[in-house]
């Protein structure tokens, strides 16, 4: 049965990520079909060591396969990306609890 | 990592939130990434899409007769019409239940889903286990769900793909003659549009 409040997404970053897809979608960075092939051999080589429970790991899979496409494309490189969380991660680290985490990049 | 102490700092998001908002950032500095689309993409799935817009399509299916053979040869001008279809171009195919058959739906590939219609797959839909055995096992599954079907009805499963999206209308229940579409509408669970369930019965 429906659990009529049942969230859409599990994590704030799942709608994230999702939505990002999606915006680059509907921008014309990539045709749906593409991403669903290159997301479903993401899912299967992921499925080949464990079971999916079609949670967090579906949604580590979805991110995984926009990473690799956002990389051969030149949009986000893998270095950048790194780079970028890297900075992330120090301004939440510095961010005073309760305050708004902005990013300072200093690379 | 174990945080035992107040937090003197913002509480770090786990690792994969980080690199969204990595390509976030990246993206949107190249102008590539409207970060207010973002949120009006993130505000229409997790609030205004839903299965209910799917149950008001069924509903009107069951108590309206031509809408339901328009929707039922082709339900793409009546979608575009309702503002129901999806932005990734797929094209809907809607697979009625009957006496004889029982339709059911899955995404082996990846998790295809009518999202217009029905939101964001749930869980069970995306994981492995639900996606490999609906296949090989249909009814056993089906049983998993508390849906039995009579040796002598058929099965169908179909398999979405990125172009091609299914949405089962579940059988009309028993008693609900002269009902109005809205309170129809009511019966329709999530579910039974995957297939996974049965329309609600009316408690006389």
């Amino acid at each position: 049965m429906t659990a009529p409040d049942e969230p859409a997404f599990e994590a704030p970053w799942h709608a994230q990520v999702f939505a990002l897809t999606v915006h680059l979608n509907e921008t014309g960075h990539f045709a749906w079909p593409d991403w669903a092939k290159a997301f479903g051999a993401t899912l299967k080589r992921h499925g080949l060591t464990r079971e999916l429970n079609g949670g967090d790991d579906y949604f580590i899979a979805w991110l995984e396969t926009l990473e690799t496409l956002l990389d051969g494309q030149g949009l986000a490189d893998a270095q950048a990306v790194e780079t970028t969380r890297a900075a992330w991660e120090r301004a939440f680290l510095s961010t005073a609890h309760g305050a708004p985490v902005t990013l300072v990049q200093d690379a | 990592m174990p945080h035992d102490h107040d937090h003197p700092h913002s509480l770090l998001p786990p690792d994969p939130a980080l690199r969204v908002k990595a390509l976030e950032t990246i993206l949107t500095e190249k102008g590539l990434v409207d970060p207010a689309t973002l949120d009006e993409i993130i505000d229409t799935y997790q609030n205004r899409i839903g299965p209910k817009n799917g149950a008001g399509v069924v509903a009107r299916m069951w108590h309206d007769p031509a809408f339901r053979d328009a929707m039922l040869s082709d339900p793409m001008p009546m979608l575009r019409e309702l503002d129901l279809y999806g932005r990734q171009g797929e094209h809907m195919v809607f697979v009625e239940n009957t006496d004889a058959v029982h339709n059911v739906v899955v995404c082996t590939l990846c998790s295809c889903y009518p999202w217009p219609l029905l939101g964001i797959p749930p869980g069970w839909y995306k994981s492995d286990a639900y996606r490999a055995r609906i296949v090989r096992e249909p009814r056993a599954v089906l049983a998993e769900f508390g849906v039995d079907i009579p040796k002598g009805k058929k099965v169908r499963v179909w398999d979405s793909t990125a172009e091609m999206r299914y949405l089962v209308v579940p059988q009309r229940p028993e008693g609900t003659d002269g009902w109005g579409q809205d309170a129809l509408a009511e019966l329709v669970t999530r579910d039974s549009m995957i297939g996974t369930g049965l329309a609600m019965v009316p408690t006389p």
